[in-house]
């Protein structure tokens, strides 16, 4: 009750300010005129009663002042006069104002737009209801496996997952589900959307309502599938159907085959993986419909299927877990592909299931973008404190010259907590406007950053939506950095002796030099700091440049991929290799194509197959067998990417399916199997899942890289497509030109367009293709360059404003040591030195940061330790050039002063 | 010591006041002289002090202020005990016999 009252009286009094201000002053009055009456009535002139009440009682402003800072409303308003102060005086220095503000907004958004990667792929969890209770369900440790993989979550075959709805008790729901990518067009060149295939289970599990029609239930997922039904997401159908509602019962082709849209999800639902979005979600059923021959659910080795679902009450994740693990050894019994040999099949039934939380859903995002995020997170935490310290600087530079102001404050009974309240309104006037500017640069920089990871085959999607975490984060760096900066000189200028301030005001020539200290640590660090900072972001540019100039055995450049898809031809297999040997030859016959060849993986694609090697023509290996990645070409194939080819011969036309098999290898292969020799003419074995077939050597290759850019040479074997026993239904055709891509995609087009118009053809460039796997690196190298040069720009403008308030600080001493003779020289030589300690004091605790917190990205660089030499030692000459060019300016233009003006100012 | 005001035991003006205003209301300056009789002069309250206390106090609820005419017909404001306050006055009373009474045994047992 009586904290209301004090709250309603204090509301009154600031918004009557003025009627309770006269009512104080009238009683107040009133009271010392009765108490002056009363000393009159002794004898007393007015005047000398008035004086000796004042003497007795206190005079009529100090209790005013008294009784109105004794309410709390006083404080506030106060606060808001010392804002409105600190305003002013930041309007007097725009240009500074306007500086500062500037520098703690880069910062500021900097850190927000990287924090809001980490919240949105890290940190949040999935918008469905009661997230906690959803758990994904794979198996433990999987580690190798055999089989075909397709999905970014190849994580179960469809066997298992049927087996896993039958027998797991943890979970009151559970439903599998696979990304994938859908042509969506009816015909001609591929227009992909990005799908999923869901089990029935799926929208029901989750708890998504429909925000039209209906969702995909139980019924829709049948093994006949008669209905063939798909539901869209709610940026699908806004983009291609302009959200009008007669989407419903339309057709929606996905690789040619018919499907009818019964419903849109609702548009915070993007599904279960985070970055990621969906078009179309078809049911599991629909899938050999879409795959045909290459169908994954019919296949028992097909790894397409990542499984969820929502725990029962009671049940831990660990208990359910439990359960899982008890019922696998039959469940893999029962699912045990039929092709398997024995050790691959001994290998399949260890497996064990386990659950593991995914309340804030899945993404490999994370696994890739996590640390490198944290790391630049730290970079840009480093760029905040810098600029934090060049706005230490500037507050200090100012309270220097507020000095006697001060004093004179102080002197005349203002208390130390006010001004520094007054001092501290100004940082945080500075903070709040830095931060918020900062957001609104934090939203687009942010958006930058999603598009710059967004490639059109692999396009992200990533919610950069205001939250609790945001606003915290951003509050709380705000905050952070007004202590930072305006607390330690708002304390330290609140705290001189009033009397030696004022004793001081003439300009002594050690004035000042004791708090001329904490200007001078500032800088060190700034320094330092930077240093660390131009480190890291020429230890990643390098890394950039070591991984886009590496000899990956090819060339990459002029090379375009034209991917053919001659399914819907119906093509039988035996005609299959003819059909595209067809193609290629009609390819190679365009104007403007120097050569061409087909060939299964596109290198550096992240596309691969691996089989075990038995090297000899007979003998089992000891333990498991050696594995060799593959390549199934056509003749021509090294002649277009370049790559020499060192001994014996190319895949030719004598090689068919008539002849016996042949195979090249590469310089890896030859050493880790034939020890070195030449291996032409030797023969190995390859085994499949299904058989093992006998190759002889009849060439060797240069080294190239197949998968990653980082990875060592691996051991490759090339076998003829010729021979191929099961070709499929497209052919990958690489084309080296010299014409214009934009003619070439069109000139290919147009001659599938001849052999058949029912193909769908989609394009790319080798070039891009690699240069996407980068993109990381680009990331890296790019932010951390752009961290680099702000910091090194701050630091910079930090040593030029010290020494620039060094030199005025010393004018005296300076012109005095010019009128008795020193050279301009010796005077710039006096500045340096003093300038070249503060550098060398931060370069050598910025080389030691550096060197030991390298370690954090060590992973993430390429071809060059974190103590590189060479990259710290550019670091320490280009920092030091451009501060010595700093400091040069304060110098040169102490040296020129006219010491005889400097003296007579005194 | 007598003829020297001295300054009141901190937190005890409220409650002088509330005693004070015990037998009737009375304005500022009144209280401060019956302050000043009912102590022989002890206690001197400048202005300051005396009107935050009253702010203080018709905040807690436990004084009301009016304004009327004094028998100097002057315009004064007139602060009254409200029921909330005599309670306090009574329960501090009692606690400031507890403790006085205390500290005098504490004192006297040397």
């Amino acid at each position: 009750m009586s904290f209301l009252r004090s709250m309603a009286s204090g509301l009154q009094s600031i918004f009557r300010k003025k009627q309770a201000r006269r009512e104080l002053d009238e009683e107040l009055n009133g009271f010392l005129e009765m108490a002056a009456e009363e000393k009159m009535k002794g004898g007393l002139t007015r005047k000398d009663a008035l004086r000796a009440v004042r003497l007795e009682r206190g005079s009529l402003e100090v209790s005013k002042e008294e009784v109105r800072s004794a309410g709390w409303e006083s404080f506030l308003e106060t606060c808001w006069q010392d804002l409105r102060y600190a305003a002013r005086q930041l309007r007097a220095n725009l240009l500074v104002a306007a500086a500062a503000i500037l520098s703690l907004a880069l910062g500021i958004g900097a850190n927000t737009a990287i924090f809001q990667l980490i919240d949105a792929v890290r940190l949040r969890t999935l918008p469905v209801n009661h997230p906690q209770e959803i758990a994904k369900i794979a198996i433990d440790h999987r580690g190798s496996a055999s089989g075909s993989f397709s999905s970014r979550y190849p994580d179960l075959t469809f066997a298992m997952w049927e087996q896993i709805r039958k027998q797991q008790q943890g979970f009151s729901k559970v439903f599998a589900w696979g990304p994938t990518v859908f042509n969506i067009a009816p015909g001609g060149e591929v227009h992909n959307a990005q799908g999923l295939w869901v089990s029935g289970e799926f929208f029901e599990t989750l708890g998504v309502q429909p925000a039209l029609g209906r969702l995909l239930g139980p019924a829709d997922d049948q093994p006949a599938c008669g209905s063939a039904a798909v539901a869209i997401s709610y940026s699908f159908w806004q983009r291609e159907f302009g959200g009008e509602r007669f989407v419903l019962d339309r057709t929606l082709t996905i690789n040619r085959h018919a499907f009818r849209i019964v419903g849109v999800a609702p548009a915070d639902f993007t599904g279960v993986e985070v970055g990621r979005y969906f078009d179309v979600a078809a049911p599991l059923c629909g899938e050999p419909l879409v795959n045909g021959e290459y169908s994954q659910r019919k296949s028992r080795s097909g790894w397409w299927l990542s499984v969820m679902g929502r725990r029962k009450p009671g049940w831990s994740i660990e208990r359910a877990a439990a359960q899982l693990r008890a019922i696998s050894p039959g469940l893999f019994e029962a699912t045990l592909p039929p092709e398997f040999n024995p050790s691959n099949a001994k290998h399949f039934l260890q497996y064990k299931l386990g659950a593991f939380a995914a309340d804030s859903g899945l993404s490999d995002l994370r696994q890739d973008y996590e640390k490198p995020l944290w790391l630049l997170l730290g970079l840009a935490g480093l760029v905040l404190l810098i600029a934090s310290a060049n706005l230490a600087n500037l507050m200090l530079a100012r309270a220097s010259t507020r000095e006697r102001e001060i004093g004179v404050r102080l002197a005349l009974g203002a208390g130390r907590g006010r001004l520094i309240r007054q001092l501290l309104a100004e940082s945080l006037l500075l903070a709040l406007i830095g931060a918020g500017l900062g957001a609104l640069l934090a939203r687009s920089l942010g958006q930058v950053l999603v598009a710059s990871l967004s490639t059109p085959h692999d396009p992200l999607f990533i919610d950069l939506g205001m939250d609790w975490r945001m606003l915290g984060f951003t509050v709380g760096l705000a905050v952070l950095t007004c202590i930072l900066f305006g607390l330690a000189p708002a304390l330290r200028s609140a705290n001189v002796a009033p009397g030696i301030v004022l004793k001081e005001c003439t300009r002594g020539t050690t004035a000042g030099r004791s708090r001329f200290g904490l200007r001078r640590v500032l800088v060190v660090s700034q320094i330092a700091l930077s240093l660390t900072l131009l480190v890291g972001a020429l230890l990643f540019a390098r890394s950039l440049n070591n991984l886009a100039g590496l000899d990956a055995g090819f060339r990459q450049d002029g090379v375009l991929v034209a991917d053919v898809d001659f399914t819907p031809l119906r093509i039988p297999k035996e005609a299959r290799i003819a059909f595209s040997d067809n193609l290629l030859q009609r390819v190679r016959a365009i104007p403007g194509v120097e050569t061409a060849a087909l060939a299964s993986i596109v290198p550096l694609s992240g596309d691969g197959i691996g089989h075990d090697i038995l090297w000899g023509e007979t003998g089992e290996p000891e333990g498991d067998a050696p594995v060799a990645a593959f390549n199934i070409v056509s003749p021509g194939y090294f002649d277009t990417l370049r790559t020499k080819i060192l001994s014996g011969r190319d895949f030719d036309d004598h090689d068919t399916l008539a002849s016996p098999n042949v195979a090249i290898v590469n310089e890896q292969f030859a050493h880790k199997f034939a020890k070195g020799a030449n291996p032409v003419g030797l023969k190995f074995r390859v085994r499949s899942l299904q058989t093992t077939r006998l190759y002889e050597i009849i060439g060797l290759v240069r080294n190239t890289k197949y998968s990653d850019l980082r990875e060592d040479f691996p051991s490759i074997v090339y076998t003829a497509k010729a021979q191929y026993l099961t070709p499929g239904t497209d052919a990958q055709i690489l084309v080296r030109s010299h014409a214009g891509l934009v003619g070439l995609t069109a000139a290919i087009k147009s001659t599938a367009e001849a052999v058949n118009p029912n193909m769908d053809i989609s394009f790319s460039a080798l070039r891009t293709t690699i240069e996407e796997g980068l993109l990381r690196d680009r990331l890296m190298a790019r932010l951390s360059g752009f961290f680099a040069i702000l910091a090194v720009l701050l630091a910079v403008v930090g040593l030029y404003g010290v020494m620039s308030y060094m030199v005025a600080q010393r004018r005296n001493e300076i012109a005095i040591r010019m009128a008795l003779g020193a050279a301009p020289a010796s005077i710039v030589k006096l500045v340096m030195q003093e300038s070249g300690t503060l550098l060398l004091v931060g370069l050598v605790i910025g080389a030691a940061i550096a060197l030991a917190g390298g370690r954090a990205a060590t992973a993430m660089l390429f071809g060059l330790n974190p103590g590189d030499p060479l990259t710290l030692g550019a670091a320490l000459i280009g920092l030091s050039v451009v501060a010595a060019l700093a400091s040069l300016l304060p110098a040169r233009r102490a040296s020129r002063n006219d010491p005889m003006l400097a003296l007579r100012d005194e | 010591m007598a003829d020297k005001p001295s300054d009141l035991v901190q937190g005890t003006l409220d409650m002088l006041i509330l005693k004070t205003l015990a037998l009737e209301p009375m304005h500022g300056y009144g209280i401060a002289v019956r302050l000043e009789q009912m102590s022989h002069g002890v206690f001197r309250v400048n202005a300051g002090s005396l009107f935050v206390a009253f702010q203080r106090l018709q905040r807690a609820g436990l004084i009301k202020g009016e304004w009327k005419a004094t028998e100097n017909s002057r315009r004064a404001k007139y602060y009254a005990l409200t029921e909330q306050g005599r309670k306090q006055l009574n329960s501090e009373t009692r606690e400031w016999g507890r403790q006085v009474a205390a500290i005098a045994r504490i004192l006297e047992a040397s």
